[in-house]
């Protein structure tokens, strides 16, 4: 964690301090090309004693840090080569080749969609690539409990919803294929307010979210998908700061029947940390009306600092995936039965209740 | 006894295809073409008719040449040459009751197929991804082909219902494409640069003319073993061609333009007569519309030779290249490539934003 927190300070001191000296060596590194183990060994020899002295500088004296200009172009060239020996020329090429791949199937349309719109590609290469660093670096996601999602087939995890912005879904999504084994491809269900917002429908239809309605769930769910819902909707998403992690109603519970028609299991999902990006300390609900939208946020930041306040919170996530719950052994009717589907509605809402809880009180802190 | 087949809006090139198509079929006696202006393309052995389906002598066609199967192709969104809007739907609307009402007098006829549209489902935010045959649309089309569409498939059911004896069959379509096909979308794609719609990207799913005319072949004629073919059936080929998809395909550049302006530079092209740029067009081109396929593949037992990709592939080679045809942008690519490699290097986080 130390180190962690010890390397990014070195790279701005020498982004900031030397940038000089840095360019010029860097220069001159492309023109010794042919030798670059030769330049790439001293440094790395020079490493372990470096480390230490450069963190005790950083820890002790931050202010100190602009001061030292002379371990400013040690590190540069220390770290210079060991880019070059991470991505050899023959690991950039490919990179660049397949990107220019890439860029040619874009640019000629050559690419495939399914029927909802989900464009695989575009995910995987740009959208999860973009929203990787967000989820590790940001949040700081914490994934528990992966090996609850199936393998294969379908599955329908249900999560609890918070954050004023629907991020916590996005993170889901990462964390799902990120972590899973067979890096499965979680399919969300999203309001029909998103599909109705210009750039966010399309957006949101090529990361492959579909509305949340029963025939969309049902046919993902029966084609072996991995779909995410919210039940809590707009209810838990809009809630104010005072009622985190309290569960709103499930809906009308429909998720369950989906499942129970499509005859796939449920893993109940919790998300620690969501609930704190954004605390929403008021809702305007004039200008919600006025704008039609559901809620209008009165944050800390928002809109007292313009779009500086659209910046989440740096909150600590933690995603659990509980035990599944199997539907495959009621009766294709018990679709139809209301009393067993507000049980199942009740069991899944309290599993994820209190699993919200038990995380809770592990957590050190919001933002650690 | 062989089939006696009456065959409507023989004028237009989908019509007299599928006219000189089905009087080589060995059950089939005769075919008898109609349509209220004659066509320029030959309907080969077919008997041509010139009549408008709009006035009551269709019930004496039908008596004169004990009619057995009608297929009713005259739901149209465009109008033939010199036509206005008011007089398609009138022979749309008008003309699908004056030929239903000639239906349910006639003793003879066994069989109706009516080309529909997936124009009935409309196109709305609130709308399912995919449409089946029983989803009931969200918003109900307001106007144009699309309302035309609703009142034609009503009119059907309310004969269907009066006449159980009758096989009706109604075949609702994606988006014709084809060398041929002259269907708004058509019309739309051949513009030399795309108005698109800010911010979405519509599915889009195409049906090729060559499994249109397949697919009505199946449904005029009877049933194959363990197949029906009376009902309503969603026809598109495989898969979904996305909007940005298409023109990148086309070779045809995109202007996005807001939503509210879209509407206005609508009607400026309507005017102008480009194309027609109807609010049902311009919700279809927003938010797109894909249908379910399985009834047709299950209980129709039709599997299109063309997937979307395909029809559409087809219909781009009958067009002829757009300003920035593929090849050339992958060309570019290519040149790309051969630059040394920093500069390639530096291009590749740029694409990223596509």
């Amino acid at each position: 964690m130390a180190d962690a927190k010890v390397i990014p300070f070195d790279d701005d001191r020498s982004r900031g301090g030397a940038r000089g000296p840095a360019r010029r060596r860097s220069g001159g590194r492309r023109q010794a090309e042919p030798t670059p183990e030769v330049t790439a060994l001293p440094g790395q020899q020079e490493q372990p004693a470096q480390e230490p002295a450069a963190a005790k500088s950083g820890r002790t004296t931050p202010e100190s840090g602009r001061t030292t200009p002379e371990s400013g172009p040690a590190e540069e060239d220390r770290s210079g080569p060991e880019d070059e020996r991470q991505g050899p020329r023959s690991g950039l090429e490919r990179r660049v080749a397949g990107g220019l791949a890439f860029l040619r199937r874009r640019l000629t349309g050559d690419y495939d969609v399914d029927e909802f719109g989900y464009d695989r590609e575009l995910t995987e290469q740009v959208l999860m690539s973009l929203l990787r660093p967000v989820s590790e670096k940001y949040f700081r996601v914490e994934v528990k409990g992966i090996e609850n999602i199936p393998a294969d087939g379908g599955a329908l995890i249900v999560a609890n919803h918070s954050g004023t912005l629907p991020l916590d879904g996005l993170m889901l999504q990462v964390a799902v294929h990120d972590k899973h084994p067979a890096e499965r491809h979680l399919r969300l269900l999203a309001a029909d307010l998103v599909f109705m917002l210009p750039v966010v429908n399309e957006l949101a239809r090529k990361a492959g979210h579909t509305l949340a309605c029963a025939e969309d769930a049902q046919r993902l769910l029966e084609s072996g998908e991995l779909v995410g819902v919210m039940p809590e909707g707009f209810k838990g998403i809009g809630k104010p700061f005072s009622e985190r992690y309290k569960l709103q109603r499930f809906g009308r519970g429909g998720f369950v029947s989906t499942a129970l028609r499509a005859r796939t299991p449920i893993v109940p999902c919790s998300i620690v940390g969501a609930e704190e990006i954004y605390p929403m300390i008021g809702n305007a609900k004039t200008v919600a009306r006025v704008l039609g939208l559901p809620y209008f946020p009165i944050t800390p930041t928002f809109p007292w600092l313009g779009p500086l306040g659209g910046v989440p919170l740096p909150t600590k996530w933690t995603i659990q995936f509980g035990e599944p719950i199997p539907t495959d052994g009621y009766p294709p009717e018990a679709a139809e039965d209301p009393m067993l589907m507000f049980n199942l509605t009740d069991q899944v809402r309290e599993q994820i209740q209190h699993t919200l809880y038990k995380l809770l009180v592990q957590r050190r802190s919001v933002f650690f | 006894m062989g089939k006696v087949v009456l065959v409507t809006g023989v004028a237009r090139q989908l019509g007299g295809r599928f006219v000189r198509r089905i009087q080589r079929d060995p059950g089939v006696d005769r075919v008898i073409g109609l349509d209220a202006v004659p066509p320029e393309h030959s309907l080969g052995a077919a008997e041509f008719l010139q009549a408008d389906i709009r006035q009551p002598t269709i019930a004496r066609v039908l008596a004169e040449y004990a009619v057995d199967t009608v297929v009713h192709m005259d739901v149209t969104g465009t109008a033939l040459a010199g036509g206005s809007r008011t007089s398609v739907k009138e022979t749309n609307v008008i003309g699908t009751m004056q030929l239903l009402g000639a239906c349910q007098k006639s003793p003879t006829v066994r069989r109706l197929v009516v080309k529909s549209s997936t124009n009935v489902y409309g196109s709305a935010p609130r709308d399912p991804a995919v449409f089946t045959e029983t989803t009931s649309p969200k918003s109900l089309p307001s106007g144009g082909f699309a309302k035309d569409t609703v009142e034609v498939e009503g009119y059907v059911r309310g004969f269907a219902r009066r006449r159980p004896d009758v096989a009706v069959c109604v075949l609702r379509f994606a988006n014709i494409l084809g060398p041929t096909a002259d269907s708004p979308l058509a019309e739309y794609l051949s513009l030399p640069v795309l108005p698109t719609v800010l911010g979405y990207d519509p599915r889009l799913q195409f049906v090729h003319e060559d499994d249109v005319i397949d697919v009505l072949r199946i449904a005029s004629q009877d049933p194959a073993r363990a197949t029906l073919n009376s009902g309503t059936f969603n026809i598109a080929g495989d898969g979904v061609l996305l909007l940005s998809q298409c023109a990148r395909r086309l070779g045809r550049p995109t202007v996005p333009v807001l939503l509210p302006a879209v509407t206005w530079a609508g009607a400026a092209l309507r005017t102008v007569g480009l194309t027609d740029f109807s609010p049902e067009q311009l919700r279809l081109l927003t938010h797109g519309r894909v249908v379910s396929t399985k009834e047709m593949r299950e209980t129709l037992g039709f599997r299109p030779k063309y997937t979307t990709a395909q029809a559409f592939t087809d219909f781009v080679r009958g067009r002829g290249p757009g300003l920035l045809p593929p090849e050339a942008l992958s060309r570019a690519v290519d040149r790309i490539a051969a630059l040394p490699l920093p500069g390639a290097a530096a291009k590749h986080p740029t694409h990223s934003a596509d």
